[in-house]
Order: structure tokens, then C-alpha cells, then sequence
């Protein structure tokens, strides 16, 4: 913390750097203006198939990653777009993936719901809830055993919290005290299903307490808090004192899927969560502490739109995979 | 020639061990020469797992290594997926294969897929044991043999050792192969004993074993019915019918070649396995010679003796009434080698 800060000033302006603090609302931007992008192609027939796109849950992916390093692991979800970018993945490789092209992530046979890199620890968005859940507990337990000092964040939705694999999971990983970090991102609904109508507990970090570990629930459109929870999570995993789970209550602009006709929840709702815009609270913090200025924020956004935008173009331009491809890499090729 | 006896090339002093012993020391010899390897399952560990297989390994290798997990399939099968993709070469015991079911989400839709589904950016090395079959008196959640299922999903391999050698070389086989690899153990055959060469060697996965040769039938069987298929032939020699038995050892992927060669051979196909009947793994072989030139050889319609179209009953003779018997492979034989096109 520099000398000059108060504090009294929330987590993340104490915590970070000016640097890592602009580097993290362009992140944000950048997810935006990523949704954005890909809505807008689906609408142009560019993408095939189906997107559950996280407009609105950006401070929650970008602050969940704030504590992590390239070595670290995450685990996503069918909402996944947000976590690979924060886990710094390239734009214009998710993209190339959503256009199915050869030059994507996934070589253009994941698409949006299978959307991975490696690389950068991203084990990949998981097309079932809480599929990834005993994935991570796993990735977890190859870090202890291996000595890595990696830790594994673990993204999942209100959804899969009454999915088996959950309780399971959750349970091993405290049995084992592994390092992994259960990020709960709660944005009230499993499709149309609303978590009061699906969830006997009234917060889901309650359900820590089935497992002994801590559970913390924090306002997921706010940076700071986000950042600040999973930040104690991942000191605690690293120091071998095993997991935590934390909920991130946040909110999804658009509707589940592009299937989705709203039909569950009221415009007056939609508007009342867009109001707490997570990017907008994020500049507004920025601004107040003088880490950035209302140029320096529009420069940001403009940037964000520029990368996308050229991101979208040169993803066009790569190769379609071959039909003659079509098996590979169902097993690993063997040398003879 | 003992046929059942470990191929030439091994080299290992051969001694009488039993299946159960047998998979031990690949066990041993697995969790020995390499760090990553894991073994995870329900009871494994100072309890020796449900069919005394993994004995006293924890002792050798500790609770780290020899990990009993909670009473938990799905999240268990996860883990191991998820310890595959991250440096760990887990060995997974299911304490029955029925319980397959409860983790076929991860063993379906993440082990098998998360390679393709990543355009190969990881493997999953992960091997699982699923001890199955009837016989035992333990009705129907005990008692299935469900490979075909398994058989039936892209990215898995799936193997049915029959002798002791085979169910030591196929785990070592499927523990250095990068991709998942599922192995059906039949519980009746833990005790049977046979020789096994000492030291490491692997048995290769997608390689069929004849058995017993022969001129005048091919009987393709799997795992515990290979031996039900080896004393159906001694009976058949007696009557001047010359059996050729071959083991398939892998469902997935199968041996074309060598289950054409004997068919085009013998010119009769008797398919012998304990899954269920229909959809089964004998309908998977009797489509494959259908679908080839082999076909054209057959002097006889393909015939097979698979399981019971129901759940295996607790009835020790309805039990055996529900899968194929010695006596029953002897009456398709008869019937088979009389029979024309």
C-alpha cells in the first residue's frame, strides 16, 4: 500500500497498484465490449449454436482473478466468456473459437461453451452445471501432491448448488484440505428458475457450513469486494489451511441463453440491477481515489471497443477446420 | 501350446497368481516406479477394497497415495478427471461397476470429451476399474456388465481381461496410454489363478487373443466367458467339432483383423458375452463381420448368446439362467455347424 493511501479506502485501492488497478477495468471493458461483440455476431450469423452471455457479472470474473497468477488454475462454467478473459486469455482466439474456426482455442470444436486456455491455467467453461466442480477439487488435489503451490478457483452458478457434484465435491476438498477457491457467481437464476424458488438456504455461502469452511457472501458487482473475499481465500488455500467458498450475488443483463424471452423476471428488476452497473462502480471507485481520470476511463473503454472490434475481423480471417480433422483428437496419436 | 499362458515376448519369470493378485502387482509395480500415480475408491485402503485387490498397498504407499474417498461416485470419478488433467495419473476403483451409473456424467461427458471438446490442448490419463458381472448372489445393482455402454462412447478405450497376465499387461497398458482407459474386471474370476510374468510388460489395448484354434467354428467371447467358451470346446472336440476361440479382450477398439481372419477361417460366428443381449457388445462383432468381406465366408448364420433381457435376479439358478452357460454355448455350436446359409 503506498504511503498516500487512506486507509479507510476499500480493499482493492489499498491492495493494487494504479497499473493492476487500470488493468483491471480494461479487463472489465473488454469483457463488456467481448459480449457485446458476440452478441452482435450471432445476430450477423457468425456464430452457430447458442451463448449465455455475462454482461453485467464483470467485476465478479475480473475480481475473482485478481489474486491468481498464470500458474494458478480456474475451472468455468457455460457462462464462461467473462472468467477467460480475466484469466487473460487473447479476444481474437475466443473469437476465432465462437466462429468455429481452426484457429480458435479449441481448434473450432468447443465453441462459446467449451472455450479453454490451458496456457494461462483456464481448464475450460464446463457445458454442465457444476460439471466443473469435482474437476477443480481434482486440479486441487494434483497441486498438493505435485507440491505446484497452484490454487484452483472454481466458477459455478446458483444452479449447480443443487447439483450432487456440489455437495460432493465440496465435501472431499475439506476432508483433503485442498487449495481450491469455490466462486459462487449468484446471479438469481438457473435459466428461469429463481434461487428462492430452488434453494432451501437464503444465501448459498450458508452451504459452507455443511463442509466446514468458510463462507462469505459479497456484493458481486462491487471489485473490491469481490477481489478482497477470494484474495482471503486464496492466502488460506495457499498456506495449506484448505478451501473457501464464496458467493458473489451479482446479475445477468441478458437472458440465459439466446433462446430466453425473459418471461421469468420483470423490466423493472432488469433495470434496477443495469443501475448498478458493475463497470460503471468500478470507474466511479477509480475516479474517486484519483487512480484514473474521466479521460484516462473514456480512453480505456474506447480501447476496449478498438481491440474488439479488430478482434472480430482478424478471427474472420482464419481457416475453417478440416473435414478430414473430423476425429482428431478423440485420443491422443500415439508415435508408432 | 498353453494359450492362456502370457504371449512369448514377456519375458518375466512366469508364477501362479491369481486375477486379483495379479492386477495388485501392476498396482504395485504402477504406484512404484511413478509419483503420479494415485489410486482413488470407496474402501481401498486399510480395508484392502471391497475384493481384497488393492490389499495392503496402503501400507506401502500411504493414505496420500492410496486415497479411500467418501461414498461419493460422481464427485470421486471427477476428481480423478480433474487430477488426470493436471499432472496426476489416478487409477479409480469403482467398488462395483453398477455404480458406473451414478458417475456417468464425468465418465461420459468430461473424461471422455475434454480433450476433442479442447481441440487437444490436454489429455486425461486416467484409468478405471469396475469390477462386474454376475454369479455372486448380489441381484441386480451388483451384478451388471455394462462395458457396452461405455464401449458405446467416443474417447473411452475399454478392455475385459480374462486371465490373471492379461488383467496385469492391460492396466499397465492403460496406465501409459495418455487417454482414459476403462477396465471390466469380472468378480468371478479374482481367484482364478494362472501365470503371470514377474516385472513389468503390458498387454496391448485393441488386441483380441485367439485362444484355442480351430477350423470348424469362431466363438468371439469376452472376459469370463472366454474359459465358458474354451470348456464348450473341449466338449465340441469330443464330438469332432474343432472350436476357435478368440478372446476380444478390447471393446474398444475392437480387433477387426483378427476376429475377420478366424471368421473367414472357420466360416461360423458364435458371439458369447454376459452384457445384455440386445445392443450388446456380440451385436457390435456380428455387425462388423456382416459389414465386411468376411461375410461372404460364412457358411452359417451369425449367432449370439448374450445376457438375459432382464436385471439379474437374486435366484442362484435363475442367476445362472440369466447369462450364458457352458451348456448353452454347446447347444449353439451343435446347431450352428448343421446350419447352412
Amino acid at each position: 500500500m503506498p504511503d498516500s493511501v487512506d486507509g479507510n479506502a476499500p480493499f482493492a485501492i489499498r491492495q493494487y497498484s494504479a497499473d493492476e488497478l487500470k488493468a483491471a477495468l480494461r479487463k472489465m471493458y473488454l469483457i463488456r465490449k467481448f459480449e457485446e461483440g458476440a452478441e452482435e455476431s450471432y445476430t450477423r450469423g457468425l456464430i452457430h449454436g447458442t451463448m449465455h452471455l455475462s454482461i453485467g457479472q464483470e467485476a465478479s470474473a475480473v475480481g475473482a482473478c485478481m489474486p491468481l497468477t498464470d500458474h494458478d488454475k480456474i475451472t468455468s462454467t457455460h457462462r464462461g466468456h467473462g472468467h477467460c478473459v480475466a484469466k487473460g486469455a487473447d479476444v481474437e482466439k475466443m473469437f476465432a473459437e465462437f466462429f468455429g474456426k481452426e484457429t480458435g482455442y479449441c481448434r473450432g470444436r468447443g465453441g462459446s461453451m467449451h472455450i479453454a486456455d490451458v496456457a494461462k491455467g483456464n481448464l475450460g467453461a464446463n457445458g454442465i452445471v457444476g460439471g466443473d466442480i469435482p474437476i477443480a477439487v481434482g486440479s486441487a488435489l494434483a497441486a498438493k501432491r505435485l507440491g505446484s503451490g497452484a490454487v484452483t478457483v472454481c466458477f459455478f452458478g446458483d444452479g449447480a448448488n443443487n447439483e450432487g457434484a456440489f455437495h460432493e465435491a465440496l465435501n472431499m476438498a475439506a476432508v483433503w484440505k485442498l487449495p481450491v477457491v469455490f466462486v459462487c457467481e449468484n446471479n438469481k437464476y438457473g435459466m428461469s428458475t429463481s434461487t428462492a424458488r430452488s434453494t432451501a438456504v437464503k444465501s448459498i455461502a450458508e452451504r459452507a457450513a455443511s463442509y466446514s469452511m468458510p463462507g462469505l457472501s459479497v456484493d458481486g458487482n462491487d471489485f473490491s469486494a469481490v477481489a478482497e473475499a477470494v484474495d482471503t481465500a486464496v492466502a488460506r488455500a495457499r498456506a495449506g489451511e484448505g478451501p473457501s467458498l464464496v458467493e458473489s450475488v451479482t446479475y445477468r443483463w441478458r437472458g440465459h441463453s439466446k433462446s430466453d424471452r425473459n418471461r421469468y423476471r420483470t423490466k423493472e428488476e432488469i433495470a434496477e440491477w443495469m443501475d448498478k452497473d458493475p463497470i460503471k462502480r468500478m470507474a466511479e471507485m477509480l475516479l474517486a481515489h484519483k487512480i484514473l481520470s474521466a479521460d484516462a476511463v473514456a480512453e480505456l473503454e474506447a480501447e476496449a471497443d478498438r481491440e474488439i472490434a479488430a478482434a472480430i475481423e482478424a478471427a474472420k480471417a482464419g481457416p475453417d477446420p478440416e473435414a478430414g480433422d473430423l476425429t482428431r483428437d478423440v485420443y491422443t496419436e500415439l508415435a508408432a | 501350446m498353453n494359450m492362456m499362458a502370457p504371449t512369448a515376448e514377456v519375458e518375466g519369470e512366469l508364477r501362479e497368481l491369481s486375477y486379483a493378485e495379479a492386477i495388485r502387482e501392476a498396482l504395485d509395480i504402477a504406484l512404484g516406479e511413478d509419483e503420479r500415480v494415485i489410486l482413488m475408491g470407496e474402501d481401498i485402503g486399510v480395508y484392502g477394497g471391497a475384493f481384497q485387490v488393492t490389499g495392503d498397498l496402503v501400507h506401502k504407499y500411504g493414505e496420500e497415495r492410496v486415497i479411500d474417498t467418501p461414498i461419493s461416485e460422481l464427485g470421486g470419478a471427477g476428481v480423478s478427471v480433474g487430477a488426470a488433467m493436471c499432472g496426476l495419473k489416478p487409477i479409480f476403483e469403482f467398488q462395483f461397476s453398477d455404480f458406473a451409473a451414478l458417475a456417468m456424467e464425468q465418465i461420459v461427458n468430461q473424461a471422455a470429451k475434454v480433450r476433442f471438446m479442447l481441440g487437444g490442448a490436454v489429455s486425461v490419463p486416467l484409468v478405471m476399474r469396475f469390477p462386474a458381472g454376475s454369479g455372486t448372489g448380489a441381484a441386480a445393482q451388483h451384478s451388471q456388465s455394462l462395458e457396452a455402454w461405455l464401449g458405446h462412447v467416443p474417447g473411452l478405450k475399454v478392455v475385459q481381461p480374462s486371465t490373471p497376465a492379461d488383467a496385469k499387461g492391460l492396466l499397465l497398458a492403460a496406465l501409459d496410454d495418455p487417454d482414459p482407459v476403462m477396465i471390466f474386471e469380472h468378480k468371478l474370476l479374482y481367484k482364478m489363478k494362472g501365470e503371470v510374468p514377474a516385472g513389468r510388460y503390458t498387454t496391448p489395448i485393441g488386441v483380441a487373443a485367439v485362444r484355442r484354434e480351430g477350423t470348424d467354428l469362431t466363438i468371439v467371447a469376452t472376459s469370463i466367458m472366454v474359459h465358458k467358451a474354451l470348456a464348450a470346446a473341449e466338449e465340441l472336440a469330443k464330438d469332432g467339432i474343432d472350436v476357435e476361440v478368440v478372446d476380444l479382450r478390447t471393446v474398444r477398439p475392437m480387433d477387426r483383423d483378427t476376429v475377420l481372419a478366424s471368421v473367414r477361417k472357420t466360416g461360423r460366428l458364435l458371439c458369447v458375452y454376459e452384457g445384455v443381449k440386445t445392443l450388446g457388445v456380440g451385436a457390435e462383432v456380428s455387425a462388423m463381420v456382416a459389414e465386411s468381406d468376411a461375410f461372404d465366408y460364412l457358411d452359417a448364420p451369425i449367432v449370439r448368446l448374450g445376457g438375459a433381457e432382464c436385471p439379474i435376479p437374486y435366484n442362484p439358478e435363475l442367476e445362472k439362467a440369466a447369462v450364458p452357460q457352458v451348456p448353452d454355448i454347446l447347444r449353439a455350436a451343435r446347431q450352428l455347424v448343421k446350419a447352412e446359409v
